[in-house]
């Protein structure tokens, strides 16, 4: 794995399937009695959030600490773009604090980019979501939870459904399945799709009612209130009439399809609350494997002396 | 008053021959001319070109005397091979009312390097919706001739077609900065394969064709004179040319990073390549340099866009639009038009000199190197390599995106009226 | 993401072949028998990767005396290795600890080469966070020596004294095809000058 986690794009299929693995292994953790390994002891570790989500922040946190890393939040709520503190002032601070990684949540697209490149830390930057870019830990999250489920990406067929134009979700997603050997289906009206999105080697529907019958996995993006009135579809009820997953279209399903959410859903907009309760809905699940495949990335970003996984292994050196 | 004699220059590129500059007029054209007293400067090698006139500068001065100065700026102007150059309004104060073109205009007097003509605002305050005091700024002693309200497009039709009408009084024209203000909301880059990828709010091409095509309409309708400012895109170009074939007045400006840089820059997250209107495609790009080839597009216009270090060391969402230009524009004329074969050194003097002077009403600059003309003179040596070093920018600023770059040619000297602002590279 | 399978035509000299390892486990198998009056509360946790097949061979062995099946399981030390900030970061091995836990009963850790010690410390650390056995046993099928660490083996297949320069490597069918523990690399160093198993 490269230094920093700031795309999904920098996974190879390797560094993917090894965080998944590694994510395998620490999940058990969850069963034992101390829930906390020694790896990342004396480490430092900085939540920089620009943005408020508190369940990303907390997933984070949970992940360094049950790694024994010394964790430090700083929530930067107020960037510069309100004239507070400047990006790169905050990450010499946090260089000052001898930060080891920045988990860096900030709403301008590229801004984790530029902390890892700008010659402002030397620290290892993971990106917990940027702008309307990428959430590279939430597509490995998702990706850990299907895997669970279903085996082996390949040939898996993935329904990606809702505000593509400003998911950070559906990018990372779109991404890292391709890189895992799934085939990915975007649907959304036609306001939703970004320009280029023929570039992106996956397919893409209008018609979500065409795309579910054929999916193995169905991953619901959230709406935001923002997008209601600015003419990218005509009323709530009507993108919930085209776009939504109810219990009637949940019933055309295969019968092995899991339902995903990487929340905090809008019930009755793109999910219904009997589709996100049933027995198909991993969403719960994706919560608790979020903490096993970010101490996945944390452990394999910075255990290491060059934060280089997978180079060595010497056996019974004991 | 130094006199210069210049031996074995290529005027145009043509056939070496010497020139002597003497009482700020160029005295004599011809071998063996000679001049007693005369500074002799062997300019084997080099080519003299009219000097240079930029239709779009941004000074800065007053308000953002930390960003650039009518002075450095200038400076920087001559270093580039310009005499002449257009400061734009965005000042603050904004250039919308004849007090402020004065203090601009008198400030390039004083500094001395190069010719300054204050661009008045279309608009009070920029703000687009009441038309400034252009007949003032007109008759001021900056004697304007060129508006534009450019940062911010003239969107309101009516305003625009107001505009267009009004300054024919006393000959001016409308220079627009193109960019339909609803569908550029929030963007950051050209909207394309590549702003989808980076999750960075697209800027379409049609934001700024469609203003254009509206533009020239209204132009044909009311008999206006119109300027385009930074023509960016493939379908810019094609609306002009059409207009042009119409016979409407319309010209159109190209900027140097438009013909060498593209899109795919923003990939870095790096501000330096964020500017206004946004790089643009690489077919784009050809589309500008064919343009410019086949006259659609007039002129070079540098937008030469000083900003201190920390408007630029940051996100790319919050950092200014805008990059340095004046002293790197020629290098990259010839590095995109002159070394592929799409223009001629005349066909420089014309993109880059006449053209612009004739489009801002500028009698004493933009002239042929010819016996009586204003010895407003530049000497460029072609044949070198040079890498662009920001810290050697006379410039205030350091916002170039050509750090590190190598280009072609080296302004040797410049000569405003006679008088060497620069010599040997170095500014006088 | 596997460690390189050792080479299946084992080259240097051979110092146990199948039927010595099967002979040494078999007598492993009735020391710990013998030391722990029977298999009742025994858990054996073996070290991945070459400690987990052993651990199940001596697993199957005492369940044949016995007669009821031991519960056998692994123990991955990775996260516990005192050398994980010198070299690169190292992929999991799993950790599977038998239904019953570990709590009181009698903990025999199974691996394949006793060297520093380093890796043993490391068990004893990551066993500490599963739990609270009654008593904590080490067996391994070769000792070669050179503890950096005051620890010692319960059960040992055969001590090996060897030269720091020399690599013992340990195959077995599960992971190598073959069975077979050999000595690379001499004194003077003419194989291998960076040998598999040195101190870290």
């Amino acid at each position: 794995m490269k230094r920093h986690l700031l795309s999904a794009a920098d996974l190879t299929r390797d560094d993917a399937e090894l965080v998944l693995r590694t994510a395998e292994e620490l999940r058990s953790l969850a069963d034992r009695p101390i829930k906390k390994l020694p790896a990342l002891r004396g480490r430092t570790v900085v939540n920089l959030f620009f943005e408020d989500s508190t369940r990303t922040r907390i997933s984070f946190e949970a992940a360094a600490k049950r790694l024994s890393a010394d964790v430090i939040n700083f929530s930067a709520k107020g960037s510069s773009l309100s004239k507070g503190e400047s990006l790169k002032d905050t990450a010499l601070t946090l260089e000052a604090m001898g930060a080891d990684a920045v988990v860096v949540r900030h709403g301008a697209s590229g801004a984790p980019h530029r902390l890892a490149h700008s010659g402002w830390v030397r620290s290892s930057v993971v990106n917990a979501g940027d702008g309307t870019h990428e959430h590279p830990t939430q597509a490995l999250l998702d990706a850990f939870t299907m895997w669970r489920h279903l085996g082996s990406l390949d040939g898996r067929r993935v329904a990606i459904v809702g505000d593509v134009l400003h998911s950070r979700v559906a990018r990372s997603n779109a991404l890292l399945l391709h890189t895992l050997g799934a085939e990915v289906t975007l649907v959304a009206p036609p306001t939703l799709f970004p320009v280029g999105i023929d570039t992106w080697g996956v397919e893409t529907s209008y018609d979500l009612d065409a795309v579910l019958p054929k999916a193995d996995v169905v991953m619901m993006l959230r709406v935001q209130r923002e997008r209601m009135n600015a003419s990218f579809f005509p009323t709530a009820r009507e993108y919930s009439r085209r776009y939504g997953l109810d219990g009637k279209r949940m019933r055309t399903l295969q019968d092995h399809t899991i339902v995903m959410h990487p929340g905090p859903m809008v019930r009755g907009m793109e999910i219904t609350a009997d589709v996100a309760d049933s027995d198909r809905s991993v969403i719960v699940e994706q919560v608790t494997n979020g903490v096993a495949v970010r101490m996945a990335v944390l452990y394999l970003l910075l255990s290491g002396a060059e934060g280089v996984a997978g180079a060595d292994e010497s056996e019974n050196d004991a | 008053m130094t006199a210069y004699l210049i031996k074995n220059v290529a005027i145009l590129g043509g056939a070496p021959t010497d020139l002597l500059l003497e009482d700020g007029v160029v005295a004599s054209i011809g071998a063996g001319v000679s001049a007693d007293g005369a500074e002799v400067i062997d300019a084997t090698g080099l080519i003299a070109l009219p000097g240079l006139v930029d239709l779009h500068t941004h000074l800065r001065e007053p308000g953002r005397e930390d960003a650039e100065t009518v002075e450095s700026g200038t400076q920087a102007a001559a270093l580039g091979g310009f005499t002449a150059v257009h400061a734009m309004a965005n000042t603050e104060p904004v250039a919308d009312t004849a007090g402020v073109v004065e203090q601009v205009w008198r400030l390039g007097r004083e500094a001395g390097y190069c010719d300054v003509y204050p661009v008045g605002a279309v608009t009070v305050g920029l703000a687009g919706t009441q038309l400034a005091e252009l007949g003032a700024m007109a008759d001021s002693a900056a004697r304007v001739r060129v508006f534009s309200d450019d940062g911010k497009c003239v969107s309101d039709a009516v305003l625009m077609r107001r505009a267009l009408e009004y300054v024919k009084a006393f000959d001016g024209v409308i220079a627009q900065h193109a960019q339909e203000p609803r569908l550029t909301e929030g963007a950051q880059m050209n909207e394309g394969d590549l702003s989808g990828r980076l999750g960075l709010a697209g800027w379409p091409a049609v934001a700024e064709e469609a203003i254009i095509a509206r533009d020239c309409l209204l132009a044909a309708h009311v008999g206006s004179r119109l300027h385009v400012c930074h023509v960016s895109t493939a379908g810019s170009v094609e609306i002009v040319r059409w207009a042009k074939s119409k016979g409407w007045n319309v010209t159109a400006e190209a900027c140097p990073h438009h013909l060498l840089l593209t899109d795919e820059l923003a990939a870095s997250y790096n501000p330096i390549y964020k500017v206004n209107p946004p790089l643009r495609t690489a077919a784009d790009g050809e589309a500008l340099r064919a343009g410019l080839a086949d006259g659609t597009i007039d002129i070079v216009a540098t937008d030469h866009a000083p900003h201190p270090h920390e408007d630029k060391d940051c996100e790319w969402a919050a950092a200014a639009f805008g990059m340095l230009g004046l002293e790197t524009a020629l290098s990259i004329v010839q590095e995109t038009m002159v070394d592929p074969g799409l223009l001629d050194w005349a066909g420089v003097a014309d993109r880059m000199s006449y053209a612009p002077a004739r489009i801002g009403r500028v009698s004493d600059h933009g002239r042929p190197i010819e016996q009586g003309a204003p010895a407003n003179v530049v000497l460029y040596d072609p044949s070198v390599r040079r890498t662009v070093e920001p810290s050697e920018s006379a410039s205030l600023s350091r916002n170039t995106p050509y750090a590190g770059m190598e280009l072609p040619g080296r302004v040797v000297a410049t000569f405003l009226r006679g008088t060497a602002t620069v010599l040997d590279g170095k500014l006088q | 993401m596997c460690a390189q399978p050792a080479d299946a035509s084992p080259t240097g000299r051979v110092v146990l072949d199948a039927r010595d390892i099967t002979r040494a486990l078999t007598r492993i198998s009735h020391e710990i028998l013998e030391r722990n009056k029977g298999a009742g509360d025994l858990v054996l946790l073996g070290i991945p990767r070459r400690g987990v097949p052993l651990a199940l061979r001596i697993a199957e062995r005492i369940s044949s005396v016995e007669g009821f099946q031991v519960p056998v399981g692994s123990l991955d030390i990775t996260m516990y290795r005192d050398d994980l900030r010198m070299k690169p970061a190292r992929p999991l091995l799993p950790t599977e600890i038998p239904p019953g836990g570990i709590d009181g009963k009698v903990v025999v850790l199974v691996d394949d080469v006793l060297f520093s010690g380093r890796t043993i410390r490391a068990a004893l650390d990551a066993l500490n966070d599963v739990g609270r056995p009654q008593a904590v046993r080490l067996a391994v099928l070769v000792d070669r020596g050179h503890r950096e660490l005051p620890i010692r083996a319960d059960f040992v297949g055969k001590n090996l004294p060897t030269s720091l320069v020399e690599r013992v490597s340990v195959r077995l069918a599960e992971t190598d095809e073959i069975d077979a523990v050999t000595i690379d690399g001499t004194i003077d160093g003419t194989t291998d000058a960076t040998p598999e198993g040195s101190p870290a």
